[in-house]
């Protein structure tokens, strides 16, 4: 009983969340908090907190943690399957189906048609990040972080980990 | 040998990725595209096209199918287990554990120090997708879908999947009588 309803719990939000993990956030806020009451709103926000500090894909994040806690490792299990599977399987199938086709001209012509937009739609995800940084941080330091960043992985072609870990190490000891 | 590499691929991008799925994009881009060079751009770009047309999370859905891609179904588990495990199980031990240390100062100051570099790698993947663009369309034709594009999804807000799959359906029932002709013939 209690698998069937973290099924349901992360199959809902997993179907219905369009745009990634971090535009599901407030499904499986519904289904966590108003539906089964398995946490309060509030001790959802913390683990949000939390959750956002880590690394890692948001939505799994949050579905292993709810599962685990709500029925163990099997719980854990099945949430991930629920959160994962179904959205995976759909795209697995048509990206098979668009691999065939790949030399029709009507195939090439829609991957042509759609790149622009999503050079665009990276390109806005590039300022939203910027933006809740300088709300946190600043403009200035923004800024600078972000252009010795770009320098560094563009034009030195450092690996992200060492980038990565020294903007941790500047926030552990400068932005603290 | 090769599930090993779909392991680390998809171990360093999940553990890299500060600021949710999406924000690890230009990582699995590297890994995948640059390191071990298992798709071509165009092809990556078509993934982030398709995952973003779909629901449900994208950074699963963009490492379960290169793992299907490169090591079939076991390579799609070992892509899934990579990029989710790790960090799933990094945030129980936080949460269980160490639930205080999340107002610690320096942790704090470490996800604030994190964004602009994840703000960096989205702009360089960006132009890097914008060049490919380029290379497949004229100057005219750039400027209309992308400034088309930045229109619809900023100035007006339709969601990307809507945007996404309208331009698909264009592509698809425009072809010119030529094209259509040349489909045929296969």
């Amino acid at each position: 009983m209690i698998y069937w309803q973290i099924f349901l719990a992360f199959f809902i939000p997993g179907i219905f969340g369009y745009g990634g993990g971090p535009s599901s956030i407030p499904l499986v806020e519904a289904e966590v908090v108003d539906r089964y009451h398995w946490m309060t709103s509030r001790e959802f926000s913390e683990m949000l907190a939390i959750a956002n500090a880590l690394p890692g894909p948001i939505a799994t994040k949050m579905a292993g943690y709810i599962g685990y806690m709500q029925g163990g490792i099997l719980g854990l299990l099945v949430a991930l399957f629920a959160t994962i599977a179904p959205s995976l399987l759909l795209m697995i199938a048509l990206l098979s189906l668009l691999l065939r086709h790949k030399d029709s001209p009507r195939v090439k012509k829609m991957s042509v048609f759609v790149r622009p937009a999503i050079a665009v739609l990276i390109g806005i995800l590039a300022f939203e990040f910027a933006f809740e940084s300088a709300e946190k941080i600043g403009g200035w330091k923004t800024f600078v972080l972000a252009a010795v960043s770009f320098y560094l992985l563009e034009k030195k072609k450092i690996h992200p980990l060492y980038v990565i870990a020294g903007a941790l190490l500047y926030g552990a000891f400068f932005l603290s | 040998m090769k599930y090993v590499q779909i392991f680390m691929a998809f171990f360093r991008s999940g553990i890299l990725g500060f600021g949710g799925g999406p924000s690890a994009i230009p990582l699995v881009y590297k890994e995948v595209v640059e390191k071990y060079r298992w798709m071509k751009d165009e092809e990556f770009s078509d993934v982030v096209a398709l995952g973003n047309t779909l629901p449900g999370p994208i950074n699963t859905k963009i490492a379960g199918y290169v793992g299907y891609r490169v090591g079939g179904w076991p390579g799609m588990l070992i892509a899934l287990f990579a990029s989710v495990v790790p960090t799933v199980l990094l945030l129980i031990i936080f949460l269980t554990g160490l639930g205080a240390s999340k107002d610690k100062p320096w942790v704090q100051g470490m996800s604030a120090a994190v964004l602009p570099v994840v703000a960096a790698m989205m702009a360089a993947l960006a132009l890097d997708f914008m060049k490919q663009a380029k290379s497949a369309m004229t100057w005219k034709g750039l400027i209309l879908f992308t400034g088309g594009s930045f229109l619809v999804l900023q100035v007006f807000r339709w969601h990307p999947a809507i945007w996404i799959a309208a331009l698909l359906a264009f592509a698809f029932f425009s072809g010119t009588a030529r094209e259509q002709e040349q489909e045929k013939e296969r």
